[in-house]
């Protein structure tokens, strides 16, 4: 098994990077669509990097958890966001509240930060995956970012989504994934999550006639 | 030593002449691939070195008050073109040229060619030859960091910054995935679209006032001097894709002198660019022309994603 795993480890690296491109293409996005797009190829590379590191590593429930991401987060979700944003007619651009070179800017630094934070959990890691560690760290970081710089509520729910990935990711490269009643329960907790939060989208734009979640700032009417 | 030396500097002129003479053709065909993809009918391959030909035959019209540096502009471009193709590795790693340039001097020798382009555009005072240099300084002095960080991790990787020595190892090392060259890569089209004035930045095709770039600059030019321009473009265009495919698919380049190596150099070559071809043309058909004011986002997107190829690699990859 060990005999083979540089090309795994440097496969499992390479689907890392994607994730964090796909990461930046979310944080720089402006239609609403490309972002559930963007956010379904982030669910294809997790299931496909947590399949690789299974089969690198043989631990049988990770397949189980590859199979929950793909159903989850490639099929389920998009399905659900992309019938949210039919039935809410909010397709239009996404306005952000700092412009989005800036956002970049923060981000890259964010990524600099991330990246030497885990550099000394890493070296105490001793899996196949210890490298990705910051990139996972990262991509939590940078879908934390999405949620500040958004005013919407669509892009907020799926910069939380991705925030999802990152941890799940994170949770991967660090110690092989978590139990499985963990991940069962998370997954659980994201569908539910999701199901409430498009419940809330109507609540929202009943009260207020938008989904800019500013209006929540204020307690009552003038 | 000497025989080695002597079929060197034979290699390198023979990539000269591959140069100048593939550079209107890789014009001609992605043109025509972008016609057919447009569902237009398409224009002979052979279109550009045609109009080449005639433009060079044409009586050459200068406007009154143009400078000398008007009529040396062409020349000078030119130039830089064709020393930047020869410093490139197309058909060999193992020119005699190829250290008396790195990759940052490549660079440099792109940015004198534009530094002549935008003076020589406003040299006659004409608006639009102005409005043409101010927008292609602009892309330029974005479009450069983005490029050099890309020579950077490349250079991270190889542990020098000369491209022959970059291709070798990249291409000769046991077979390594390189996460970082995924990002450096996406930067580099980005980068190579705007500095070739191709559809997302700028289109080659149009003399819209509101939109044009490359073209405004060179609206004044005629006759031979214009052929130069366009020969100098599209050995530009040329150069490019010879970079992106040392840098990204270097596999096929030989390191030795020999004729049994350019059989194998000269195809491998042909077959990449004919690819690179269809690619470009995809890619601007498949895209809308931008508003020049998100072209600042367009670079600085790309000169982002370099940054983070010399993170990705210093994270994942130092370490080995």
């Amino acid at each position: 098994m060990n005999a083979a795993s540089p090309y795994f480890g440097q496969i499992i690296n390479l689907l890392a990077a994607i994730l964090l491109l796909l990461s930046f293409a979310m944080l720089s996005q402006r239609r609403i669509l490309s972002l559930i797009d963007l956010f379904m190829a982030q669910g294809a590379v997790l299931c496909a990097s947590t399949a690789v590191v299974a089969y690198a590593t043989g631990q049988n429930h990770l397949y189980v958890s590859a199979g929950i991401t793909l159903l989850l987060k490639v099929m389920l979700l998009p399905w659900i966001l992309h019938r949210l944003i039919r039935r809410l007619n909010v397709k239009w651009d996404v306005e952000t509240l700092i412009n989005i070179p800036t956002t970049m800017l923060i981000g890259i630094v964010l990524v600099i930060f991330a990246f030497n934070l885990a550099l000394p959990i890493s070296q105490l890691a001793g899996t196949i995956t210890r490298s990705t560690l910051g990139i996972a760290m990262a991509a939590v970081l940078l879908a934390f970012l999405m949620m500040i710089t958004r005013s919407k509520a669509v892009p907020q729910v799926i910069g939380f989504l991705s925030m999802e990935n990152g941890l799940f990711f994170a949770a991967t490269s660090a110690t092989y994934g978590m139990p499985m009643v963990v991940e069962l329960g998370i997954a659980l907790d994201v569908l539910v999550g999701m199901v409430i939060l498009g419940v809330f989208f109507f609540q929202i734009r009943e009260q207020f006639d938008s989904l800019d979640i500013r209006h929540l700032e204020q307690l009552k009417d003038d | 030593m000497n025989a080695n030396l002597a079929a060197g500097i034979l290699l390198q002129f023979l990539e000269l002449i591959a140069a100048l003479v593939l550079a209107p053709l890789l014009s001609g065909w992605v043109n025509q691939c972008r016609a057919l993809l447009q569902n237009r009918s398409a224009p002979p391959l052979m279109l550009p070195y045609r109009q080449i030909a005639k433009l060079f035959e044409k009586e050459v019209v200068l406007a009154g008050n143009a400078s000398s540096l008007f009529r040396a502009a062409p020349y000078i471009i030119f130039a830089c073109m064709a020393l930047a193709s020869l410093i490139v590795p197309t058909l060999s790693t193992d020119l005699p040229f190829a250290a008396a340039a790195d990759a940052i001097a490549l660079v440099g020798i792109f940015a004198l060619a534009r530094v002549f382009i935008a003076l020589a555009g406003m040299d006659v005072g004409t608006s639009f030859g102005s409005l043409g240099a101010r927008r292609e300084m602009l892309i330029g002095f974005l479009a450069e960091p983005a490029l050099l960080m890309v020579f950077f991790t490349t250079s991270l990787i190889s542990q020098s910054t000369s491209l022959a020595i970059i291709v070798e190892t990249l291409g000769h090392r046991e077979f390594a995935i390189y996460p970082s060259l995924a990002f450096a890569g996406v930067a580099f089209t980005m980068v190579s679209l705007a500095e070739n004035a191709r559809v997302p930045v700028d289109n080659p095709t149009t003399h819209l006032e509101l939109t044009m770039i490359h073209e405004a600059m060179i609206l004044e030019y005629s006759g031979r001097h214009l052929a130069l321009i366009e020969w100098a473009a599209s050995l530009k265009l040329y150069a490019y894709s010879c970079i992106g495919l040392a840098l990204f698919f270097p596999w096929g380049i030989p390191q030795g002198v020999g004729i049994e190596t350019l059989l194998i150099a000269m195809p491998a070559l042909l077959f990449k660019l004919a690819v690179g071809g269809v690619i470009l043309a995809l890619i601007e058909t498949l895209s809308a022309k931008m508003r020049i004011f998100r072209a600042p986002e367009f670079l600085g997107t790309a000169f982002l994603l370099a940054v983070l190829a010399m993170l990705v690699h210093l994270l994942l990859e130092a370490g080995k």
